[in-house]
């Protein structure tokens, strides 16, 4: 029964990250090396240019996440009572969530760009004289497009399963509490928190495991140097010195296990949160 | 809402806060944003700095992106095709597997749920780059077929978990039932299973469909450029410079995606309330 399944997730995506390690430790080579070795793995671990970059990456990863755990607890609190009356927030919420990030990432450009929507508005209020006064918001220094890009996809997210539980559990838990005297700050700090604390970590698990491995959006987004960690191993891959190949494997390599260990954590928070033997996905 | 009840005859607008408004406008923009300013941008013609709104109109992108020489109607049909293909396939794939994962508990299932996990979340990097070396020796690389296997990878376990919900709220007794009553299993399969099933079935479908046709990076490894889907002609034009162009290009690339959210999304409020009675 579960054969073909197990040939799809097994065969290929088990298979291809087997295969990829043993390319990124020079064996299966392409230009005939015979590992296995750590030859790889050293030479980009001591290159500044892959640390800048791992760096980069985990640092604007977590500024992205940050901001949409707090955001979204702040969203779901706000709109607890509404979702509860009207699935038609659901709904609104997943507009964003279906919007493929390329698509987003065009939204973007057109609206935070040097010509875009939103200098021309600054400069008719006044703010800027010229065009190049705008800040640079996308492929700038900062990651500020990314990170834009990433709140508009992922706040989202954070706030549908932070209300899925509310929906489930907030409700009475919050009345007994109003109806026992406790004061909205009260009912805050001891009942409402205290229940999203756990999925708000789970959520932020899964949304950082998922923007430290993307590359669309860094790649349209992002500034060509320090590039974030998959577009920097991707243009290495696609280099046509095929000697590139190993070490760009390597750096996706060390991607995967980076995001396996968080969704191993995911898992673990996830369990002890539902009590349940199936973790709760999407 | 709408039901006349107790609790909804007054005008529910009025008990909002300020936190509520807030929440609402951030949501409606957030929603209704990104697709707004990208049709604004599809029509735009002589939009000059520091004009808010363009001199002119005009049907230029739009036009341009349906003439033969854009490439984009090849390009729509290339990626219609993998991702319905995708999708059909995926159900197939996940169909009995879904139906051991909601059974009974057994030894292993935890690891299992783990791989299952993994390529919804786990970056598609290493397994893609993994997978060009494999396909790249069995002449998969650079073809279709290549291109339809790397997206089975993310969509398969997709389908798996929303099946599953399905198949956990399946009364699994009514097939039995239906058996002892004399019906074949294809009777059994077509009158019981299937007409209980049905919104989930259309739930992963939509999925799997959603996930190959946004997939990026994937296609571009393994299909290597010959293989030219909606979004790698979508980046193609973005990378051109043409604003307008890659506005109306992105429209038809996030049109399906909404739609079938719009449509699934009720589909999953039916599905919900039907849990809650």
């Amino acid at each position: 029964m579960l054969g073909p399944a197990l040939g799809v997730v097994g065969g290929l995506f088990v298979g291809g990250v087997g295969v990829a390690l043993a390319q990124s430790l020079g064996m299966l080579s392409p230009i005939g090396e015979v590992g296995p070795s750590w030859q790889h793995y050293l030479a980009i671990l001591s290159a500044r240019e892959f640390r800048v970059s791992l760096g980069w990456t985990i640092w604007l990863a977590g500024v992205a996440t940050m901001i949409a755990a707090v955001m979204g607890l702040a969203l779901a609190l706000a709109l607890r009572r509404l979702a509860k009356r009207s699935g038609l927030v659901n709904l609104v919420l997943q507009i964003p969530l279906a919007i493929p990030h390329l698509a987003m990432a065009v939204f973007l450009m057109t609206t935070l760009g040097p010509g875009g929507l939103l200098a021309r508005l600054v400069y008719q209020v006044g703010l800027i004289g010229v065009a190049g006064d705008f800040p640079e918001m996308i492929n700038d220094r900062w990651g500020v497009g990314i990170v834009l890009a990433y709140l508009l996809k992922e706040l989202p997210f954070v706030t549908i399963m932070l209300l899925a539980l509310l929906a489930r559990e907030g409700r009475e838990l919050e009345e007994q509490a109003q109806v026992l005297g406790a004061s909205p700050w009260q009912r805050l700090r001891y009942v409402l928190l205290p229940i999203l604390a756990p999925a708000a970590l789970s959520s932020s698990l899964m949304v950082f495991a998922f923007i430290v491995g993307a590359y669309e959006t860094p790649y349209l987004l992002g500034q060509t140097w320090p590039a974030l960690l998959p577009v920097l191993a991707q243009q290495r891959y696609m280099d046509a010195d095929l000697a590139q190949r190993p070490g760009a494997i390597a750096m996706a390599v060390i991607l995967s296990f980076l995001t396996t260990l968080l969704v191993w954590l995911y898992l673990k928070v996830a369990e002890r949160w539902s009590g349940a033997e199936r973790p709760l996905l999407f | 809402m709408g039901k006349p009840g107790p609790m909804n005859r007054e005008s529910p607008l009025r008990h909002f806060g300020v936190l509520e408004w807030l929440g609402i406008l951030a949501i409606l923009s957030g929603a209704v944003g990104p697709v707004s300013l990208l049709g604004l941008w599809s029509f735009t013609h002589a939009w000059f700095w520091p004009d808010l709104l363009p001199r002119e109109w005009s049907l230029r992108a739009w036009s341009y992106l349906f003439s033969p020489d854009a490439g984009v109607g090849e390009a729509l049909a290339t990626s219609l095709f993998i991702a319905l293909l995708v999708a059909f396939l995926a159900l197939f794939i996940a169909w009995p597997a879904a139906r051991v994962v909601a059974g009974a508990w057994f030894r292993g299932k935890r690891a299992l749920l783990f791989l299952l996990l993994l390529p919804i979340i786990a970056p598609p990097l290493a397994s893609t780059m993994g997978m060009h070396a494999l396909f790249l020796r069995f002449g998969l690389a650079d073809t279709l077929v290549g291109v339809v296997l790397a997206h089975l990878v993310p969509s398969v376990p997709y389908a798996t978990m929303v099946l599953t919900g399905s198949f956990s709220r399946f009364e699994i007794g009514f097939e039995e039932q239906a058996r002892t009553l004399g019906a074949s299993r294809l009777q059994v399969w077509r009158h019981v299973t299937v007409p209980a099933m049905r919104p989930g079935m259309a739930v992963a479908a939509a999925f799997a469909f959603l996930i190959s046709w946004s997939q990026y990076l994937t296609t571009l490894i393994i299909g290597g450029g010959r293989v030219q889907t909606l979004p790698l002609t979508l980046v193609a034009f973005q990378r051109s410079g043409d604003e307008a162009v890659a506005a109306a290009l992105s429209l038809i690339f996030l049109a399906p995606a909404v739609i079938i959210l719009l449509v699934v999304g009720r589909l999953m409020i039916t599905v919900n309330r039907k849990d809650d009675q």
